[in-house]
């Protein structure tokens, strides 16, 4: 749904070029004008800024001195005529991980010890995700849109999988969000854009060591409005970012998956050699 | 100097961790034991993920027990008909754990299963140890000789049938016996990333009554050969030994090793097992508090098993 808000209301040049080709063979040509007519009408396109953007690194290698980076996401906003707003404009700039299913369980006194006792699984959660904006988001959509911009940490549509009543579910979710927080994979920085002369923009994303590894999304988010929630997305654009292991790094994970029958031995191997080296050279010493 | 583990998938400081091997092999080298029970929750407390912290410490067991298995060895300290044993004991035990560790991680019990196992043992071990250290410091306190209990084994083990003649351990026994204390310390090897030296020397000389020239021996070689194979299990099952975790340990472990060994002659052999008996128990009761006070963080992720 949130695939077609876009194509519809903001990006209606990519969509008549690409995303409408395969309507035109298979319901015949009328129906398309029509659709074509309406989107026009629908949005003055002449009339909308433009996001541009790019980012220090697409690609963030983790090497074996990898401790952590700092992902520089910046760009423009171009405004129709090139006349900037008198304010300055609302950005939220959003990095956002590979998805993945989990299971969050919670801890309970039992006989005296704490063990997992309850669990809810999730369907979709980002493994990184961070949001820095110009201002609080609440300042920014309302609850509605924020959640379908999926901005900030409190609307993270996590599709819980497990029946549970909604008070539990907020826990959990809550819970997985704080414990992802303490970790640095995910991050919400209300402050975290910085415009310049209304019209650039800058946000820095920091990255921490333990960060997954796959394909990553940056998308960049103008928002209208009087600063005091209720605004409307504008403009919206997306560039990818890679983050994969390197060379040393990367030969030891692909040997550890690919091979892990040699892998183990080299391992006991290595283990063996150098338990029997230091045993010798400590013989030597002492005879 | 921050080094990025690839399997655990994430940096770690290096010297942090070589410094962590290097007490781990001090302790174990003036005690003589492997040290996975105090590497283990180390790591784990490090914020190395249990899985891997418990799968890289077998591999280090592995390297830290070579040296000292090799030089009972060739001091004709090492019962081999036993240890053939104890070894496949070993083997069914480590894969009857892989099954064991699987099923408990899809319940979520993981964690709190090995902190439960930890206590039990290591506080079982610990106080009968200390039980022992102090009688006998009381002992040679009041000048009398140490008069050695006289060696027999467990009456339950004397009713297994199939007795058959260990020489070298003086033993006539079931091969039942060892192989089940060989079974079940294998099982702690694959769960909890250690050699289980621990459990299965006092099993040895209290349960089985082995003479004590072979104990110590014997089982280094058991622990050699089951934390190789629990490596193997954990490195084509789940993918969790990081091999750079794992030589960081060794290369700090054994020149702590050399040196806790020097540190060992100059103490006394009993001052030794009562300093060993009170880190045992320390552990144990750490451990016990972990589980028992309420944790600053209620809920845990897990990813799901794709």
């Amino acid at each position: 749904m949130r695939g077609v808000l876009v194509f519809l209301g903001l990006r209606p040049t990519r969509g008549r070029a690409c995303g409408l080709r395969p309507f035109v063979g298979f319901f015949g040509l009328r129906p398309v004008v029509g659709l074509l007519l309406l989107m026009l009408l629908g949005t003055p396109a002449a009339a909308q800024p433009r996001l541009i953007t790019d980012l220090s690194q697409s690609r963030i290698d983790i090497s074996y001195r990898f401790a952590g980076a700092e992902l520089l996401i910046f760009g423009a906003v171009q405004y129709p005529g090139g006349r900037a707003p008198a304010t300055p404009p609302g950005i939220a700039v959003v990095l956002r991980g590979p998805m993945e299913r989990l299971t969050v369980r919670r801890k309970a006194r039992v006989a005296g010890i704490w063990i997992n006792t309850q669990a809810l699984r999730f369907e979709s959660a980002p493994g990184f995700y961070a949001v820095a904006t110009t201002r609080p988001v609440r300042d920014l959509l309302d609850e509605r849109n924020a959640a379908i911009y999926e901005l900030g940490l409190r609307h993270l549509q996590l599709s819980p999988a497990t029946a549970a009543d909604p008070e539990t579910t907020t826990q959990f979710q809550d819970g997985l969000v704080k414990l992802r927080a303490s970790e640095g994979l995910y991050v919400e920085q209300p402050y975290g854009v910085q415009v310049t002369d209304n019209v650039l923009y800058r946000a820095r994303i920091p990255i921490p060591s333990a960060v997954p590894v796959g394909n990553y999304q940056a998308e960049i988010y103008l928002i209208d409005g009087d600063g005091k929630g209720g605004g409307k997305v504008r403009a919206r654009t997306t560039a990818p970012v890679i983050i994969d292991k390197t060379g040393f790094e990367r030969g030891i994970y692909v040997f550890a998956h690919e091979h892990s029958l040699l892998y183990g031995l080299v391992a006991v191997a290595l283990a063996l050699a150098l338990g029997w080296a230091a045993g010798t050279i400590g013989q030597r010493r002492e005879g | 100097m921050d080094l990025y583990l690839p399997i655990a998938e994430m940096s770690v400081n290096a010297f942090v961790i070589i410094a962590l091997g290097g007490v781990v092999g001090f302790l174990s080298g003036m005690f003589g034991v492997g040290g996975g029970f105090l590497t283990t929750p180390l790591l784990i407390f490090y914020g190395i993920p249990p899985a891997i912290a418990v799968a890289s410490s077998a591999t280090q067991v592995t390297g830290s027990s070579v040296s000292g298995a090799l030089s009972y060895f060739r001091r004709g300290q090492v019962d081999l008909k036993m240890g053939a044993v104890l070894v496949a004991g070993g083997l069914m035990g480590s894969v009857a754990g892989s099954f064991l560790f699987r099923w408990l991680k899809s319940l979520g019990q993981v964690d709190v299963t090995i902190g439960l196992i930890y206590v039990l043992f290591l506080g079982t071990v610990g106080a009968l140890m200390l039980k022992e250290a102090l009688a006998d410091l009381r002992r040679r306190k009041a000048g009398h000789t140490a008069e050695r209990p006289a060696r027999r084994h467990h009456p339950l083990v004397a009713a297994l049938p199939m007795r058959m003649r260990f020489p070298k351990s003086g033993v006539y026994l079931s091969p039942l016996a060892p192989f089940l204390v060989g079974a079940g310390v294998g099982v702690l090897t694959v769960i909890m990333g250690v050699g289980g030296g621990f459990i299965m020397v006092p099993a040895m000389l209290y349960l089985l009554g082995m003479a004590a020239g072979v104990v110590v021996g014997t089982s280094l070689f058991q622990i050699v050969f089951v934390t190789a194979v629990a490596t193997l299990l954990h490195a084509t099952q789940s993918q969790s030994v990081d091999i750079l975790l794992a030589a960081l340990l060794l290369a700090g472990g054994v020149v702590g090793a050399q040196f806790g060994a020097r540190a060992a002659q100059r103490l006394p052999a009993e001052r030794l097992r009562l300093f060993l008996a009170l880190l045992v128990l320390a552990v144990a009761v750490r451990l016990a508090v972990g589980l028992t006070w309420t944790p600053a963080e209620l809920f845990s992720i897990q990813a799901a098993v794709s």
